[in-house]
């Protein structure tokens, strides 16, 4: 690159080399017309799921889309409580922004009957008994506390019972109940 | 299920964004904290304020970099009633494209004065520097009329 | 340079779309372009494994949302994979790559949508921060201002009246009458509201096909017989902003004046851009016939453009034009233009 020119009323001085230009953007964020249905059910402690008219397929939480197909999905279904670990991830460090205790647990969460996972926090399960197709079950904030907003749920624990076989496990479910061609 | 009723939640979006200048901004903004102010020689010897890196035109490297005056001219104007919420004014004031002397390429910068009946294009200004100076942009803290009242 | 036979360019007909805008929709993005995008489809009876290239334009900022547009390509239904881009554009110019994409013969048929929700965020300071990042942004001159700057020139130096502005007021719906303009406060010294765009949410979804494959999914495909787009200068003192020479130069690519032009559809969201680009163009300032969904009245970032492009064509469907004229604009003061020459005969 080529030498500036600079006039000698610059010299000597320091020469600035970056500037601070921060910008913030705020919004008023809504969520939409299948999400906030969602989301009022969500705080009266209920889990709903879409219902896609293609083929009957189950996605939680609804988003008022069947995204394979592009469909308008405007049927909701009442999900239970439970499900199992679809797969998981065992975090040792901090994640800036987050004060969880480490280790902690991500795992994708399968509610029984469901054709979709959705990313949450597995706790009261040591790291090492964790494992995929693992039945779990929520633990909800105290009534008084529910609200519209994803945080009722503060994470899913080890329900008992015998675990979904491996082979049936998370995205593995879709094809062997037949559902046909998938990405996963 | 629907209801009219909308739910809605406040999302903030916040850069900090420390950008990089290079040699050309970097000495343009040098010399905004040193309270001069420099623009940048075309071929044909013409001054563009504020400096590009390249000439708009040709697109060859431009490197002559010449200090210009500190005075000019509006050559157009408009009125900011309400100035946004990270804009460096918090009263109305004039928007305007200001040719300085030596320059032959206007800026944009605000000029201080109380009501667009102030404002002419025309009307010959100096910078106001900020006490404070920094190598930004806003190390000018507006343009104020020459002669007449200055708001 | 050793100079070949420039090849005839592949006809692409514009041949199904379907729009819409409202001010505030509850809808997320994914709500609103599913119903548009499976009525392109139904209209052509194509489903998505039968079209070969999908593209869109939309603004992450508007959103919100670093990669939104993946998000909405749910309204798609990309299973199995798609070819697919985007651009961070008005989706006219999601429409032009789609066109050169064409030029290249991989494609027979695609899908071009475009959409935006200005209204849950602050959308003078999204248009802010397309300016120049070191010397204008960090003054968040908000776009009515910006518009304002090159407003005054135009009008200073006689090249536009008060009354040409009022006029163009009129027309645009945005107010009655002349007295009605002059009774408004100014807004942005010298624009009035009446100047300014109102913003609304909205999308567009449309099917473009080649010849050969576009006269089986239309009666009347609406054909591209001409587009081109260029840039000016992002710098505003370096441009001379009395005129659009990008406009100009682009309109003169696209062959805009090879023919009448029945219908112009002109993205112009103040009543000074919608002036001096007639001039530019070479449109009469008067047209003798109304502008549908004109933009001043419902301005919806990242889609007016193809509203427009989809506008003309349904003026060629609908039989009111022969030849039409769409236009989109990207940028503070007009800087980059892109012109849309349709026509109902494919040559």
């Amino acid at each position: 690159m080529a030498e500036i020119n600079v006039p000698s009323s610059l010299d000597g001085v320091e020469p600035v080399q970056s500037v601070r230009t921060p910008i913030r953007m705020e919004y008023t964020f809504t969520p939409g017309v299948a999400a906030q249905t969602y989301l009022r059910e969500f705080g009266n402690k209920k889990i709903l799921g879409n219902v896609s008219p293609v083929d009957g397929a189950i996605l939680v939480p609804p988003r008022g889309a069947d995204p394979r197909h592009g469909a308008l999905c405007d049927e909701f279904v009442e999900m239970p409580h439970t499900g199992h670990v679809g797969s998981y991830c065992v975090t040792n460090v901090p994640i800036p922004g987050r004060d969880l205790d480490l280790p902690y647990i991500s795992a994708w969460i399968f509610l029984d009957g469901a054709d979709v996972g959705f990313l949450n926090l597995v706790a009261e399960c040591p790291p090492e008994e964790c494992r995929i197709g693992m039945r779990v079950e929520a633990v909800w904030k105290p009534d008084e506390e529910l609200g519209m907003t994803a945080e009722n749920i503060l994470y899913w624990k080890p329900s008992g019972g015998p675990d979904i076989p491996f082979e049936e496990a998370g995205v593995r479910g879709w094809h062997a109940r037949k559902r046909g061609e998938t990405n996963a | 299920m629907e209801s009219n009723e909308r739910l809605s939640a406040p999302l903030v979006l916040e850069y900090p964004f420390t950008r990089t200048t290079g040699p050309v901004i970097g000495a343009f903004l040098t010399g905004l904290r040193e309270k001069i102010v420099l623009g940048i020689k075309r071929k044909d010897g013409t001054v563009l304020v504020p400096p590009t890196e390249y000439d708009p035109e040709t697109s060859e490297a431009l490197t002559d970099m010449v200090e210009v005056a500190q005075t000019g001219e509006v050559v157009t104007w408009t009125w900011v009633q309400e100035p946004r919420d990270q804009s460096p004014w918090d009263k109305p004031h004039a928007l305007a494209m200001i040719k300085l002397d030596q320059a032959d390429t206007p800026l944009l910068h605000a000029v201080l004065v109380d009501s667009p009946e102030s404002m002419n294009t025309g009307t010959r200004v100096r910078i106001k520097w900020r006490e404070e100076t920094e190598g930004h942009i806003k190390d000018i803290e507006g343009f104020l009329p020459i002669e007449g009242d200055d708001g | 340079m050793h100079e070949s036979e420039a090849k005839p360019m592949r006809k692409v007909a514009v041949v199904a779309a379907a729009s819409r805008q409202e001010e505030k929709m509850l809808d997320t993005e994914v709500e609103l372009m599913i119903p548009l995008i499976s009525e392109v489809k139904a209209e052509t009876g194509l489903d998505q494994t039968e079209i070969g290239f999908t593209c869109s334009g939309s603004s992450d900022f508007l959103a919100g949302q670093a990669f939104s547009f993946v998000m909405t390509l749910d309204a798609v239904g990309p299973v199995p994979p798609i070819t697919e881009s985007h651009v961070e554009m008005d989706g006219a110019w999601a429409l032009y790559e789609t066109w050169v994409k064409f030029q290249m013969g991989v494609i027979d048929t695609a899908l071009v949508y475009s959409y935006g929700k200005p209204s849950p965020g602050s959308l003078q300071d999204v248009l802010s921060t397309q300016l120049d990042p070191y010397y204008v942004a960090p003054l968040w001159p908000d776009a009515h201002a910006v518009a304002g700057l090159q407003t005054r020139t135009l009008l200073e130096q006689g090249i536009i009246t008060a009354d040409q502005l009022a006029d163009c007021a009129v027309r645009a719906g945005t107010i009655e009458s002349r007295e009605e303009y002059f009774s408004q406060p100014m807004l942005s010294d010298p624009l009035r509201q009446a100047d300014c765009p109102t913003y609304a949410d909205g999308g567009v979804a449309m099917i473009l096909a080649a010849e050969g494959k576009a006269e089986e999914l239309c009666e009347k495909p609406a054909w591209i017989t001409g587009i081109d787009h260029r840039i000016d200068a992002h710098h505003f003192g370096v441009r001379d902003l009395t005129t659009v020479p990008s406009a100009r130069l682009a309109a003169e690519k696209a062959g805009v004046h090879d023919g009448p032009i029945d219908v112009a559809e002109l993205h112009a969201a103040y009543t000074t851009h919608d002036l001096l680009l007639r001039k530019e163009i070479g449109l009469p300032e008067t047209p003798n016939h109304s502008q549908r969904s004109y933009p001043i009245k419902a301005d919806t970032l990242m889609a007016s453009g193809l509203l427009r492009i989809a506008e003309a064509a349904r003026a060629i469907w609908e039989g009111d034009a022969n030849r039409a004229l769409a236009h989109a604009t990207a940028g503070p003061l007009l800087q980059q233009n892109l012109i849309c020459v349709l026509s109902g005969e494919s040559n």
